[in-house]
């Protein structure tokens, strides 16, 4: 039976259920421990487990990176909380040199039952040092794995498929999300890790969008629909791999392409979202793919100029609108 | 040290020299590409480290490892194949000389990124300490790598958690071309443990007794669960930094203080890739073979006779990795996608 809950407490129930199943796992990251963690992730676990299987580190992120890389080798499941993307960047060597890499050039003799849950995107007004994202420099990196739910339910089913997987897995939460509520029925059948859902069906376009974008995506669709308009929103709920068929399916049918993102634009998700479709449904499109994205500019503070540095559901409506007019 | 301990360390560290001898050849014939770091000079730290663990020990090393992994007992042949880029290696031929692996022997790698060992080390020893089982972890790095940052987050870590590794340094005196003085304002590596509160010895890093027997008494503490130690080997690179560099930078009369040779010999041997005989070397003071031999020799555990047909069964051992690299097949990509999906298990994706 599904129960309404909010997105962090999806993330700590599979936390939950994975450390009591399985003494390989354990957790840590700065403040998951006795503080609970800066999104209440981890909240209660610290108590009911103990410090060895919820470890709170210094501020290390490569080493304490490093370090569930160098556990992993020996089998473990590591869950590595950084706390947000914009501190990853400190541990890129634990993430690229070693967790994508130490596997293969071991000739694929070791494990890298590796977890890196980490939030990113424009919170509020956190200001350019905090409102990254980086998901195209992880795209770009052959051996890792990258997951971007944007509902309870899948938050709580990708994190626990992460960390039974023997891949290093980068789950990318989003600050905006943990406090976003939706259905969870622990009890349900998941989809594959990085099967891409329909959210909504529609015949005039498809929007292609993951993350706190889907959930944009698919309140514009409503309103588009009230105008006539039947967009089809498909969240990709992965960035690596990518479900090329569930996207290319809905292309076909409706024949043009909006790829939403909250990543700058330049090199960005998007161009490889929409490259990817575009060679794959070249004769069916009857419009060039669109992209809306991040602007290409550090984030500023001051929260209008904020908000307008990345796609509102407004400017979703309107590039559709643009889109459905063109060819037509 | 007994007899038979005694030799078992001097056949490793003729092993080690002769197998490098002849990788710096097998580069100059074209059989070995890429980067080719070298450890003749240095044979001491891992023969005399690696001898005093148990096999259930792991080993983490950086990209001057070809030598602590014949020690840890990887067969000379699949290292030397995976030099050769070769399907037998102990890498299948995806990893080459500073990427060795050998799971089954808790060999846990070669990282080619300065200052990445410590962070895998001190995972392994997370795990171990987690689980409380009696085992450690070495973790070998150089002079160059103790102004990363990682130096530091993890020994931090490691002794706030009483992880349980010997941190190993092999103090060559260079970072690459740039001499300890000029890269460290605290240039005794075995200082810099003190800010963490973790046990420390530094040792003559060509003498593979001293070497040996530190690192027993080290891992007797470690296993007693008192937390990490340091252990720093002061030793020498006889070559230059890889097979890319001559090592200029290095003034003859330091040079020659390590091996007390002619300087002309010295010019003609860094033009040539043919390594000095055992003569030469033996005009060298502190060469650590040369050191262990005589104290063999000493003992009398090994007469004249005894150390030729110790050389000629070296010789063969490497006479016989060449050769099984030479015959072994290249990979294919198919071998290389297998090496990225192992780790899938029939894992449906999408």
């Amino acid at each position: 039976m599904a129960e309404k809950i909010r997105y962090w407490q999806a993330l700590n129930r599979a936390l939950d259920e994975l450390l009591a199943a399985d003494e390989n796992v354990f957790i840590l990251g700065e403040d998951v421990g006795l503080y609970g963690g800066s999104y209440r992730v981890t909240e209660g676990l610290y108590a009911k487990y103990g410090e060895w299987r919820v470890r709170d580190t210094p501020i290390s992120e490569d080493s304490f990176t490093g370090l569930g890389v160098g556990a992993a080798l020996m089998g473990l499941r590591p869950v590595v909380e950084i706390m947000t993307i914009n501190f990853a960047l400190l541990a890129l060597d634990a993430i690229i040199n070693l967790a994508a890499k130490v596997p293969f050039m071991a000739g694929g003799r070791l494990p890298m039952g590796l977890t890196i849950r980490t939030p990113g995107g424009v919170a509020r007004q956190l200001a350019a040092q905090h409102s990254q994202r980086l998901e195209h420099t992880l795209m770009n990196v052959p051996g890792l794995r990258i997951v971007v739910p944007s509902t309870p339910q899948d938050a709580y089913w990708q994190l626990k498929q992460a960390v039974l997987s023997d891949e290093p897995v980068v789950v990318l939460e989003h600050e905006l999300l943990y406090f976003h509520e939706g259905p969870l029925d622990p009890a349900a059948p998941p989809p594959p890790p990085h099967r891409a859902i329909v959210r909504r069906r529609g015949r005039d376009l498809t929007l292609v969008a993951y993350s706190k974008m889907a959930l944009l995506a698919q309140e514009a669709a409503e309103r588009l629909g009230e105008q006539g308009i039947e967009a089809e929103v498909v969240d990709l709920r992965s960035l690596s791999p990518i479900d090329w068929n569930t996207c290319a399916a809905s292309v076909a049918r409706t024949h043009r392409l909006l790829v939403v993102e909250e990543d700058c634009r330049f090199a960005g998700a998007g161009a490889e979202i929409a490259a990817g479709l575009t060679e794959r449904c070249f004769t069916r499109l009857e419009a060039a793919p669109m992209r809306l994205a991040g602007l290409d500019i550090p984030t500023p503070y001051n929260g209008t100029l904020e908000a307008r540095t990345i796609p509102q559901v407004d400017d979703i409506v309107a590039a559709a609108r643009k889109l459905v007019k063109e060819g037509s | 040290m007994d007899r038979d301990r005694a030799l078992a360390l001097l056949h490793d560290m003729l092993l080690g020299r002769k197998f490098e001898e002849r990788c710096a050849r097998e580069y100059m014939n074209g059989n070995i590409a890429g980067f080719l770091h070298l450890y003749p000079g240095e044979e001491a730290v891992a023969v005399g480290v690696i001898h005093a663990c148990e096999a259930s020990d792991y080993i983490v090393s950086t990209y001057r490892e070809h030598v602590h992994a014949l020690v840890r007992g990887v067969p000379a042949g699949e290292v030397m194949a995976e030099l050769f880029g070769k399907r037998t290696g102990c890498s299948r031929g995806m990893g080459g000389s500073m990427h060795l692996f050998d799971p089954e022997r808790r060999f846990m790698g070669g990282y080619a990124i300065v200052g990445e060992t410590y962070p895998v080390a001190i995972g392994l020893a997370y795990g171990i300490a987690m689980r409380n089982l009696p085992e450690a972890v070495i973790c070998f790095f150089g002079d160059g790598a103790v102004n990363q940052g990682t130096f530091h987050e993890s020994l931090n870590m490691a002794a706030l958690w009483k992880l349980p590794v010997l941190f190993v340094c092999e103090n060559n005196q260079y970072a690459i071309g740039t001499e300890v003085h000029r890269h460290s304002a605290v240039p005794e590596v075995y200082k810099r443990a003190a800010a963490y509160r973790i046990p420390t010895e530094r040792v003559d890093g060509m003498d593979v007794l001293a070497v040996h027997k530190a690192t027993e008494h080290a891992l007797r503490q470690i296993r007693a669960g008192t937390g990490p130690w340091l252990l720093e080997c002061l030793t020498y690179r006889f070559r230059g930094h890889s097979m890319a560099d001559p090592g200029h930078y290095r003034p003859p009369v330091e040079v020659k203080a390590h091996q007390r040779i002619d300087p002309l010999e010295l010019a003609l041997r860094e033009l040539s890739p043919i390594y000095p005989t055992p003569e030469q070397i033996a005009a060298a003071g502190p060469d650590a073979i040369l050191k262990l031999r005589q104290y063999c020799s000493d003992q009398g555990h090994l007469p004249d006779e005894d150390f030729r047909q110790l050389e000629a069964q070296v010789d063969a051992e490497v006479e016989a990795a060449v050769r099984f690299a030479l015959e072994s097949p290249e990979p294919s990509l198919e071998d290389a996608w297998q090496a990225l999906l192992a780790n899938r298990r029939g894992e449906t994706l999408l």
